[in-house]
């Protein structure tokens, strides 16, 4: 296997591979964690999007009706207000603010609508005629703001987790396929590395022994042919001397006569 | 991201004459200290440029505006640019008009869920 290639260039020593050990159960946690995240983050993701079909839907609805009451205002004022409305504009009435919620850390924001009520700049619209249909599809079209502001909130926060979710799953994937395997091979090789060291040192005990042995031998092989020397030369005395203890009593000599 | 979120508060149209002034009416209507409005309305004689700048206006240049409504025939004729937009502030929001009803094949967002769903 690549046992060169794909591994952290460390030096194999039994700390590093307990700090290996660390790394690899560290990224085994992360790895579980992050990929519970991705799965919440999933989860939510498919709600939104399913939130986010239905609010189109509504919206094409309600943006007829408001195109429709505001036919009724061309119909009643004789001619289009669009110049006039154009022109008298001046501040929002409408705005919105932004909040944020919170799903599994990541910020997503969630746009509110209010009024500012003091902001009126058709005071003088629709005063000739049609003033009551133009009140009309102001409050529609109010209605209808509101809808595409939800919509807009949902969809935010669709392009924020769509990001956050490939963010997520490449990093699981980082884990899973790169971080995990090199840190396992590191382990792997340092393991490796470290029994080879260990038979190393085992068959060099082994020889030290063997030649302490065969050291031992001759020595003792030299004494021996030492001592076998020295009781060639003193044979008598060396005889005397081993037969000593024994013979003394044991043996019966026929040399002795009493 | 929370930075560029709160003062964002005004809603930015481009649309048809009826949509825009159906928009003004509900009071979405701004105009800047320096006379600069947050619509644009699109009408036979606006070209392709006209909506690009207002587009590239609402949605890089301007900081205060957080949906930019736009109609759908008008996203059309500016397609690849809303496809290649992926900021989430501000939101840009496809919406019909009286003229052209709303269709989900042509919307940006829509067909993206489709893709990570892979239908």
């Amino acid at each position: 296997m690549s046992g060169a290639a794909n591994r952290e260039a460390v030096f194999p020593t039994r700390m590093t591979l307990t700090l290996m050990k660390g790394k690899l159960k560290g990224a085994t946690t992360g790895h579980s964690l992050l990929k519970r995240k991705s799965e919440a983050l999933t989860g939510r993701f498919r709600d939104i999007t399913r939130r986010i079909d239905e609010a189109k839907r509504k919206m094409g609805r309600v943006m007829q009706v408001a195109a429709f009451s505001l036919a009724e205002v061309t119909y009643a004022t004789g001619d289009s207000i669009g110049y006039q409305v154009q022109e008298s504009v001046k501040n929002a009435r409408f705005r919105v603010r932004a909040k944020q919620e919170n799903v599994s850390g990541v910020y997503l924001p969630q746009f509110e609508a209010f009024y500012i009520e003091e902001n009126n700049d058709f005071k003088l619209t629709g005063l000739g005629r049609g003033g009551q249909q133009v009140q009309k599809a102001k409050e529609v079209y109010s209605k209808a703001v509101e809808t595409l502001i939800e919509l807009a909130s949902l969809q935010t926060a669709f392009v924020i987790l769509d990001e956050v979710i490939k963010v997520t799953n490449r990093r699981v994937n980082a884990i899973e396929h790169v971080i995990i395997p090199r840190t396992e091979n590191t382990i792997k090789y340092i393991n490796n590395e470290l029994d080879e060291l260990e038979r190393e040192e085992f068959y060099r005990l082994k020889k030290v022994q063997d030649k302490k042995q065969r050291d031992a031998a001759a020595q003792a092989a030299e004494l021996a042919a030492k001592q076998a020397l020295d009781a060639g030369h003193l044979r008598a005395p060396s005889a005397l001397t081993q037969s000593a203890p024994e013979d003394l009593t044991a043996d019966k000599d026929d040399d002795i006569i009493f | 991201m929370s930075q560029t979120s709160k003062d964002r508060s005004f809603i930015a149209v481009i649309g048809d004459e009826d949509s825009v002034t159906g928009l003004l009416l509900a009071g979405v209507g701004h105009l800047t200290e320096d006379k600069r409005k947050n619509f644009l309305v699109v009408d036979n004689k606006s070209t392709v440029e006209d909506i690009e700048n207002a587009f590239d206006e609402f949605t890089s240049a301007r900081k205060d505006i957080a949906v930019l409504l736009i109609n759908q025939h008008i996203a059309e004729k500016i397609r690849y640019k809303l496809d290649g937009y992926t900021n989430a502030f501000p939101a840009v929001l496809e919406i019909p008009s009286k003229d052209h009803p709303y269709d989900p094949e042509k919307d940006s967002v829509l067909r993206r869920v489709r893709r990570l769903f892979g239908e």
